[in-house]
């Protein structure tokens, strides 16, 4: 890889985008790869938009912020407004299909690589579990990105939630489930 | 010290913040007094977790005036004593720091540059560049180092103590809300084994002995009679200070032999620069960058040599000129074009570098 | 479908900015509706200035439709001691944390009290450093886990909590009024921040209420475990009541009189 792969997630407080960030940023550097992660915030301690910059890379990153994203998930109309800035014509821009009222919002017709919506949020409610949504979007980036191996994303939710998953092996098969199911929305 | 807390050296990847304490508690910091404000907070945080393992202590002060007066007491007690802070907290910070900086005290301060002035945002800048190289009411008597990555920021934390305690200056590490926030790799080490030669702390307090018998009682003011007398004092301090500076001024510059264009910036900012003068050179644009490492002392004549060989200075930092100032302080005379890319609280990304460079050529 | 209703909202709060943007559970809504309440009760509005501490109470810039100044940490109570001393006519209303209040602040407080300001301060004491992530605060209790005494507060090394109210009763004038409250009882709460207001309207001294206010952000707590802190744990070193009342010596001075 030739540049660092630029990825950018939005949503609202609570939506999991940090922890997911998180996630591959462990990921990436548990492969042995240059990973940077920055999330953003401001005074609040809860609430307003989440955003999460993350750059995986084989070799040192530079500036920790950029001006245009390779990817951008957002995860509400907040987000998706928020975060248009980040959106050129080379930008896989990627978008929950429940979220309402952004149509004009969205990019256009030639102002991003494609742009895609996602039942993320459907199929975590109806198929899995309202508390994986956020590891389904994760599935996503990886399944649009291939940023790291499937593996290596499970390895890292392991590392982070396996205490939960020896109380309730049923977790690991729906967080590795989600995984999955995204790459596929994906595909 | 009860043990040593790295031992080799161990590939980590965690945040800026926790950076500074892994650092601060290799380099045998024995005391931290602190006081919160975003985004050093994190420092306490681990610093407070860490610290029964290693027999070394914390206080949290009532506010950071009082932070940098009781690191000021630490270090007279002989002990090496830091202290962290950012924004408000750092104009607080000028007070103590002035009386450091009179009395040569070898304090050793963390700041994480947040936006200003006032309360501003708690995320981001490069706005106290002049506040922590020449704060307080005194005349920048101290020494600032800027790193730009986790690991300078844990190699130079870890200096800092030894160039504190040497050459009895205040001395910073300056970062910024994104170093302290982000999470990227680093490599932490045990310094001794790297041949890092500890640096002992002094009591100014507290010696052993007996007064009148074998030893006299440390006398310690910063009030002069006359203006003679401060002017003299003075004198002294400075000569001392122009005699570190060869031994601590740090920098680095690529590709100014022939560049028509030289980019300066310092900290964060200069991660994007690296970036973009490879870009531009493989666009075929002739660039260079120089970058200061130490703010306080400036590498003014290493500065000045490739300002007198180029014909623009682009000067790219997330502040209104403050760096600016430092640069065109060091120069002055040279006949460089100055190209500001100043974006006062908000990051610079590579893009934007770039941009700007071809703009001015 | 049905309407919900929405709660009465103080006349003198503005709705521009509500929902407001403090955590769910939080007791700065609730300390905040009760001065909202007292103000429209009073009939202070346009007289009222607010200033705000640097904090989560600096969330409450634009909470009132009244005039509003965010200020610095720890100097919100000389602030509007300035504007007092400047145009008495205004009611002045220094809002803070404990943070605010007791550490970084002490120093304008106590000097305000000592000097018997006639200013009127509102602290909320949440036992914690709220905004910057919950670190230790003058008023963390004993025992008590915070991310900068990860081991539980220990009084032999960092002593024992502020007790706010009474220090400044045993220090301020005559005719100052200075009491604890608590969110677990908005109506006494209530009473006493409009027996404060009046204190500074009528021109007898200074005015200060503590109230006792949840955190469940930092306290990790749900609904049931914070109020079981404020009306269980809290309590433990914080009393309620009025600790120095010139209503009460005027009413005394009647009957003797």
């Amino acid at each position: 890889m030739a540049k660092a792969v630029k990825i950018c997630m939005a949503g609202e407080g609570g939506q999991g985008v940090q922890s997911v960030a998180g996630i591959l940023a462990d990921a990436a550097n548990e492969l042995g790869r240059e990973a940077l992660y920055i999330p953003n915030f401001g005074v609040e301690q809860r609430g307003g938009v989440s955003i999460a910059f993350l750059q995986i890379h084989d070799k040192h990153i530079g500036a920790p912020k950029f001006d245009k994203a390779d990817i951008l998930v957002a995860l509400s109309d907040r987000a998706v407004r928020r975060c248009r800035q980040y959106v050129d014509a080379n930008t896989v821009f990627v978008y929950d299909a429940s979220i309402q009222g952004v149509e004009n919002d969205l990019p256009k017709e030639g102002e991003a690589k494609k742009v895609l919506a996602i039942p993320a949020l459907e199929i975590s409610q109806n198929e899995l579990h309202p508390r994986v949504f956020n590891i389904l979007i994760m599935g996503a980036v990886i399944g649009a990105t291939g940023v790291i191996p499937v593996d290596a994303a499970k390895s890292a939710i392991e590392k982070k939630l396996g205490y939960k998953f020896e109380q309730n092996p049923q977790l690991r098969e729906m967080n590795f489930k989600a995984i999955e199911r995204g790459i596929e929305l994906m595909k | 010290m009860s043990e040593k807390p790295i031992i080799g050296e161990k590939r980590a990847f965690m945040t800026g913040n926790e950076v500074v304490a892994w650092a601060c508690l290799a380099a045998g910091a024995d005391i931290m007094y602190g006081y919160p404000i975003t985004p050093q907070n994190e420092i306490m945080h681990y610093w407070t977790r860490l610290i029964p393992k290693y027999d070394r202590k914390f206080l949290q002060t009532e506010d950071e005036l009082s932070a940098g007066f009781t690191t000021i007491g630490g270090v007279l007690a002989g002990l090496k004593a830091f202290t962290a802070t950012a924004g408000p907290g750092n104009t607080l910070m000028q007070e103590p720091m002035s009386m450091a900086e009179m009395m040569r005290l070898p304090t050793v301060s963390i700041v994480q540059q947040r936006g200003g002035p006032s309360t501003a945002t708690v995320i981001y800048s490069q706005q106290e560049v002049t506040m922590t190289t020449q704060g307080g009411n005194g005349e920048g008597i101290r020494i600032v180092y800027s790193p730009s990555n986790h690991q300078e920021l844990f190699d130079y934390t870890l200096k800092a103590f030894n160039t504190a305690w040497k050459y009895r200056f205040p001395t910073f590490v300056l970062g910024d809300g994104y170093q302290a926030k982000l999470r990227e790799s680093v490599t932490l080490y045990d310094p001794e084994e790297r041949g890092y030669v500890r640096v002992p702390s002094e009591k100014y307090v507290g010696k052993p002995g007996s007064i009148g018998v074998d030893r006299e009682p440390g006398l310690y003011r910063n009030t002069f009679n006359t203006e003679e007398e401060l002017y003299d004092v003075l004198q002294q301090h400075f000569a001392d200070y122009e005699k570190m500076a060869p031994e601590v001024i740090e920098y680095e510059q690529e590709n100014v032999e022939d560049a028509d264009l030289v980019i300066i910036a310092h900290g964060v900012v200069f991660r994007g620069v690296k970036d973009a003068v490879k870009e531009l050179r493989e666009a075929g644009y002739k660039v260079g960058f120089f970058r200061p490492i130490t703010l306080r002392p400036f590498p003014a004549e290493q500065l000045r040599a490739v300002a007198d060989k180029t014909k623009k200075l682009l000067i790219a930092e997330s502040a209104q000129g403050q760096l600016a100032k430092l640069i065109q302080s060091a120069i002055y005379g040279a006949t460089a074009e100055i190209v500001p890319l100043f974006r006062p609280g908000v990051g610079i990304t590579t893009e934007q570098i770039v941009a700007r460079a071809k703009e001015a050529l | 479908m049905s309407v919900s209703l929405q709660p009465a909202m103080p006349k003198s709060w503005r709705p521009e900015s509500k929902p407001h943007k403090f955590c769910p559970g939080c007791g700065h809504g609730l300390v905040l509706k009760c001065l909202g309440e007292a103000i429209d009760e009073l009939g202070i509005q346009d007289r009222v200035v607010f200033g705000c501490d640097i904090g989560c109470s600096l969330l409450s810039w634009d909470f009132f439709n009244c005039d509003s100044v965010q200020t610095h940490h720890g100097r919100t109570t000389p602030v509007m001691t300035g504007i007092k001393r400047a145009n008495p006519d205004l009611i002045t209303v220094a809002y803070m944390g404990d943070g605010g209040g007791y550490a970084i602040g002490i120093g304008g407080i106590v000097n305000a009290a000592a000097r018997n300001e006639k200013v009127t301060v509102l602290l909320a004491n949440n036992t914690v450093y709220a905004m910057t992530g919950g670190q230790m605060s003058p008023c963390t209790m004993p025992g008590q886990k915070v991310e900068t005494a990860p081991y539980g507060r220990d009084p032999e090394a960092t002593g024992m909590p502020t007790q706010g109210p009474e220090m400044l009763a045993a220090i301020t004038g005559e005719g100052a009024y200075v009491a604890r409250g608590t969110t677990a009882n908005l109506k006494q709460l209530k009473g006493y921040i409009k027996k404060a207001l009046q204190n500074q309207m009528d021109g007898r001294g200074f005015s200060f209420v503590e109230a006792l206010a949840g955190c469940p952000t930092n306290w990790r707590t749900n609904a049931e475990k914070t109020w079981a802190f404020i009306e269980k744990e809290m309590p433990q070193y914080y009393k309620v009541g009025e600790k120095k009342n010139p209503f009460e010596v005027k009413k005394e001075v009647q009957q003797n009189g």
